[in-house]
């Protein structure tokens, strides 16, 4: 028997996954919206202050994508932290691994590995590195080179049924990553196998590395493609917990095809530099960038302090940067 | 010659494309949404109409390039190493390497420099697959002004061409790139007690070992290999014939790589201990100077190696 904490005990799939009573147990209601949203905000805090400590990596698509991934980890995922391991988890694959912060600050918040390893992120010798690597507590897949995600997560899904297990497989992909060939490989294969258990979640933030999507090249019509290809697609505001959560729900309860949710979000979200500008796709923020969007995110001087310490950031860095955000 | 100067290939090859591009309207580019990286997009801005960004698709990029080619263009497919190669590997094989398509791969942010991006991003790998390519023409420079003159050729010459560029800045090795020549290997200094023969950024290092080692009275040849395929065997012969003794140097695995090569020449041709200054296994993220030094790949590796091999070449 696997040992299993409380967020996986009481996994069983309700229809309402935000209901404290249906989710988790009493010691770990899950959280309400309003908590959702203070979660994520403290994600895209943890995000800026990693990537900016890296000087290097992809905010843009870590903040686009972090409500989706908090959902994920807090509300829908039956998961056990102290047991990456453990056979009948749900799976999370991102695909997309250039925006490994926005997982690894979420495995970090959900007690995967401790919030202080986030300020080794690209570092020598540190298990978080650049794109997302099999090795790090939770994470599912090495990814990095776009396109390989979908495949990998049908994979897991054939082996779950074969093996008899209720788990589900999810994977997060980009938009731009979609010009992959492979995806729609994996998408073919996918509905051909029936694969219900799968759930495929796009990141439509409409910016791929260089520019906008419809200027590199254009996915329209999206929701058609994928369902001319055999999936089920629900189409939603990415940044709505209660859209993520209806439209997560709703992809478990889809039998015979697998559900693709088209996520619309925004690139850098949260971040008035960064939100809608590819230049932020992979460039970290300079320190003063970092005191600003703090600020934008929503954190006091106090706060973002705090949260360094938390990250194992050192008292003179704590008080240099912190010290570039407005007064109070 | 090695001055202060630095240059960035990739930017080198962007400013070269450009130039090439005002030269001859038969030349296009095609990429995968990393054409800043790839300084692709300084020619893509003055010939948006011969200028393709396919995103990251580099199967179809590879393909597009070949019917292109065909046609009667001369397409420059440019992304990083890592997606120029092993990701579209057999549409290069079959439709370029096998049909002696006039395909230039232009492969950016090659080895370990690329650093903090981890392993996914750095092409270790790309010498050997690249060189298990009959015909294929495969290109290391060294420095900026030999990645021009190398751009320059890969445009001029028909056939399939792979350059394997990088992200960092390099030092300026030669005053100009006239000194390249297809095929050819460089004697970058004599010397007659053994031979450093290096490819890429590791042409400077075995240049700095080569200085250290003067200091102690070993007197190292270095020769630059930009051409990885066709190989110099002449010029690596010689070398084992007058000088004895071999180190080779390189950013990439150890096997299938310069060192792997060159051992392969040296063997069939004129046996001489080798030592080789390479990678062994997959790296990690971290600073690109932090990589080498704990990867092995600084002058320091090189002047190791050249004092093992000597020892050997004595017995
Ligand atoms: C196979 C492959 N080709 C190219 C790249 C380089 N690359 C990294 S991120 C990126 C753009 C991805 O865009 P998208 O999927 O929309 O990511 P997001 O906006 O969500 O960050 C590209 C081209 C890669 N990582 N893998």
């Amino acid at each position: 028997m696997v040992s299993v904490t409380s967020d996986a005990r009481g996994a069983q799939r309700s229809p309402s996954p935000v209901k404290a009573s249906s989710h988790g147990t009493p010691t770990t209601p899950s959280p309400n919206y309003r908590q959702l949203r203070e979660i994520a905000r403290a994600v895209r805090r943890d995000i800026l202050l990693s990537i900016t400590e890296a000087g290097s990596g992809h905010p843009g698509g870590s903040l686009s994508e972090a409500d989706i991934l908090v959902a994920l980890y807090w509300c829908v995922l039956r998961h056990d932290p102290r047991n990456p391991a453990w056979g009948d988890r749900d799976r999370l694959i991102l695909s997309k691994g250039h925006a490994c912060p926005g997982l690894y600050t979420v495995l970090a918040h959900r007690g995967y590995f401790p919030k202080a390893d986030l300020s080794t992120f690209r570092k020598l010798g540190s298990h978080l590195q650049g794109h997302a690597k099999m090795g790090t507590p939770g994470v599912e897949m090495s990814s990095g080179s776009l396109g390989q995600g979908l495949s990998f997560g049908v994979g897991v899904a054939l082996a779950g049924r074969l093996d008899g297990r209720s788990y589900r497989t999810y994977v997060l992909l980009g938009d731009g990553e979609c010009d992959e060939g492979q995806v729609w490989e994996a998408a073919m294969s996918a509905a051909h196998y029936k694969v219900d258990t799968l759930t495929a979640i796009v990141d439509r933030n409409r910016i791929q590395n260089d520019r906008f999507t419809r200027e590199v090249m254009e996915l329209e019509p999206l929701d058609a493609k994928w369902r001319a290809f055999g999936w089920r697609v629900l189409e939603i505001d990415g940044h709505s917990f209660p859209a993520l959560l209806r439209a997560l729900r709703q992809a478990q309860e889809t039998e015979g095809q697998p559900t693709v949710i088209i996520a619309r979000t925004t690139k850098g979200k949260g971040v008035s530099f960064m939100e809608n500008n590819p230049a932020f796709h992979g460039r970290a923020p300079t320190k003063e960038q970092l005191a600003q969007a703090l600020g934008e995110v929503g954190f006091s001087r106090a706060e973002a302090s705090a949260a360094m310490k938390e990250l194992g950031f050192p008292e003179a860095k704590i008080a240099e940067w912190t010290g570039l955000m407005p007064e109070g | 010659m090695v001055t202060r100067a630095a240059a960035v290939t990739r930017e080198v090859f962007g400013q070269t494309l450009l130039a090439l591009g005002k030269e001859n309207p038969d030349i296009v580019a095609v990429g995968g949404d990393l054409n800043v990286s790839t300084f692709a997009y300084l020619f893509g801005r003055e010939f948006p109409a011969r200028f393709f960004d396919l995103g990251p698709a580099e199967q179809n990029m590879m393909s597009i390039a070949a019917g292109l080619a065909f046609s009667g263009k001369i397409p420059f497919a440019n992304t990083f190493a890592v997606f120029g190669t092993g990701r579209p590997y057999d549409q290069i094989r079959v439709g370029i390497a096998q049909t002696g398509a006039n395909v230039k791969i232009i492969g950016s942010h090659s080895g370990i420099t690329v650093g903090e991006d981890g392993v996914s991003a750095q092409a270790i790998e790309d010498i050997a697959l690249m060189c298990a390519l009959p015909g294929f023409h495969v290109i290391v420079p060294s420095d900026g002004p030999e990645t021009a003159q190398a751009v320059r050729v890969a445009a001029k010459e028909r056939g399939p061409f792979y350059l394997r560029l990088s992200r960092l800045a390099t030092p300026v090795l030669h005053a100009d790139g006239s000194s390249f020549r297809l095929g050819r290997a460089e004697v970058m200094r004599q010397g007659l007690d053994l031979t450093l023969i290096a490819c890429g950024i590791m042409v400077a290092a075995a240049l700095e070992a080569a200085e250290t080692l003067a200091r102690t009275g070993v007197q190292a040849r270095v020769l630059n290999v930009a051409t990885l395929q066709p190989l110099d065997r002449e010029a690596i012969l010689q070398a084992a014939r007058e000088t004895g003794a071999i180190v080779t140097a390189e950013e990439h695995y150890i096997n299938g790589g310069l060192g792997s090569m060159v051992a392969s020449v040296v063997a069939q041709g004129y046996p001489a201990p080798v030592e080789m200054v390479a990678l062994h296994r997959y790296a990690e993220s971290g600073a690109p100077a932090q990589l080498l030094a704990k990867y092995g790949l600084t002058a320091a590796d090189v002047e190791r190696a050249a004092r093992r091999v000597m020892t050997r070449k004595g017995k």
